[in-house]
Parts: structure tokens; C-alpha cells; sequence
């Protein structure tokens, strides 16, 4: 039951990041939609131990963290993008890439955490909400 | 067509992830998810180079390698870590990613 939400919650979020790829295509520069894709996923990832519904239920905890939000964002593109960039030769356009993804979403999440307890974080994560 | 198949290889990408995360990911380190995060760069970078395109890149390379690997995850462990912990976790998810997705690539055209 919980792979079947992780499933489920995957396909929507991938659909979900390639229909805004769709839309904005990323293009030979700095990749702003995958750029989006993961800070948005990684702020409503803090979002989630905030809700009480989800933390209770492991299903939907696994289904809206693990298999939406995770199916959502994605670190295999991030990488690629760089890979490409510092391939042709856009050193500067990388390390901005690579350096700001990961402090955009860090501070997203570390802004969302200042609301939602600790607690409420380690509750969600025994639930096997953060993987 | 496109939307299904992206569909497809994340439902199976997604849950291979939890799998994998549930039994490797420790407390102190999420070595469980680096280990996803990793492998899913380097499928990536050896689809990518191999010329994949179409449907094909869409199953396997937005769908399963895209839903297999994660970033939200690993945004919210590398804060949960602490300054310290945290600080390697990151380093060495990013590192490690680049370095395997160039691998891929390498491999790909060998």
C-alpha cells in the first residue's frame, strides 16, 4: 500500500515537472524551470511535518513526500545540467547553478523550519516522510 | 504520450527509491538516498550520451532517473544533519552526482 502511493505520488510529480519543462523549457542557459521544480519541492517538503494528517498516516506521508515531492524535483537533471554547462565551456553559469540550487533550497527550508517544530520534523521523518 | 510514459518510468523509479532509501538511510547519514541520487546521475548521463531522445528519454531519463532521484530529499536532510554533518552530506551528494553523470557520459561513448 505505501510503494502503491510512492508510485502513484511519483508519476504525478514527474508528470507534473515535465509538463512545467513543457512549458518553459530550460534552454542552453541557466536552467530556471528545473531550478523552480526543486526549490518549490523542497520548501513544501518542510511544509508537509506541518500538517498533522500527514504526519499521522504513513501512507500519505510516503505518498505526498517520497512519491509526489520526490517524483517532483530531481537531482538527476541538476546534475546533467551542470555536466552540460561546464562542457561547453559556461564554467560560471555551473557553479551559479550548482551553488545557488542548493542554497536556494536550503534556505527555503531552513525558513520553513523556524515555524514548523522540530519536532513535527522527526515525527515525519520516522515516518519514512523525508526519503 | 509522452505525459504516460514519463508517468511509467517514475512510478517505477519513485518507489525503487524508497526501497532503497528505507533500508540504507541511517539517522546520522542518509546514505541510502546519496546512493540513489548518485546512480540516478550517472543512468542519466550514459542515457544522455547515448542519444536517447523521444519516448525513450522521456521513460527512462524525466520519468525513472528523474523520479528515481531527488532533491527535496536531500534539501531537507542536509538541514535536518546540522552545520557539520550536513555541510559533507551535500558535498559529497553533489560531487559524487557531477562526477558519476560525467562517468555515465564517458561510458556511453567508449
Amino acid at each position: 500500500m505505501t510503494y502503491l502511493a510512492v508510485a502513484l505520488g511519483g508519476a504525478l510529480g514527474a508528470v507534473l515537472r515535465w509538463a512545467l519543462g513543457d512549458a518553459v523549457p530550460d534552454g542552453g542557459g541557466f536552467p530556471w524551470t528545473t531550478f523552480a521544480v526543486n526549490v518549490s519541492g523542497s520548501l513544501l517538503l518542510a511544509v508537509l511535518p506541518a500538517l498533522a494528517a500527514v504526519r499521522r498516516r504513513h501512507v500519505l506521508a510516503a505518498g505526498l513526500g517520497p512519491g509526489l515531492l520526490g517524483g517532483y524535483t530531481t537531482l538527476s537533471a541538476y546534475s546533467e545540467q551542470t555536466r552540460t554547462l561546464l562542457a561547453a565551456g559556461d564554467a560560471a553559469t555551473a557553479l551559479l547553478y550548482l551553488v545557488g540550487t542548493l542554497g536556494a533550497c536550503l534556505v527555503a527550508v531552513a525558513a520553513v523550519s523556524l515555524v514548523v517544530p522540530r519536532a513535527a520534523g522527526d515525527e515525519f521523518a520516522a515516518e519514512g516522510g523525508d526519503e | 504520450m509522452t505525459p504516460l510514459l514519463v508517468a511509467l518510468g517514475a512510478a517505477v523509479g519513485a518507489p525503487l527509491r524508497f526501497a532503497v532509501a528505507s533500508a540504507l538511510d541511517a539517522e546520522r547519514f542518509p546514505r541510502g538516498t546519496l546512493a540513489v541520487n548518485v546512480v540516478g546521475s550517472f543512468l542519466l548521463g550514459l542515457l544522455v550520451a547515448a542519444g536517447a531522445s523521444g519516448h525513450w528519454a522521456a521513460l527512462l531519463g524525466t520519468g525513472f532517473c528523474g523520479g528515481f532521484t531527488t532533491y527535496s530529499a536531500f534539501a531537507v536532510q542536509t538541514h535536518r544533519l546540522g552545520w557539520r554533518r550536513g555541510a559533507a552530506y551535500a558535498v559529497l551528494t553533489i560531487g559524487l552526482s557531477l562526477a558519476a553523470c560525467a562517468l555515465g557520459v564517458v561510458v556511453a561513448q567508449a
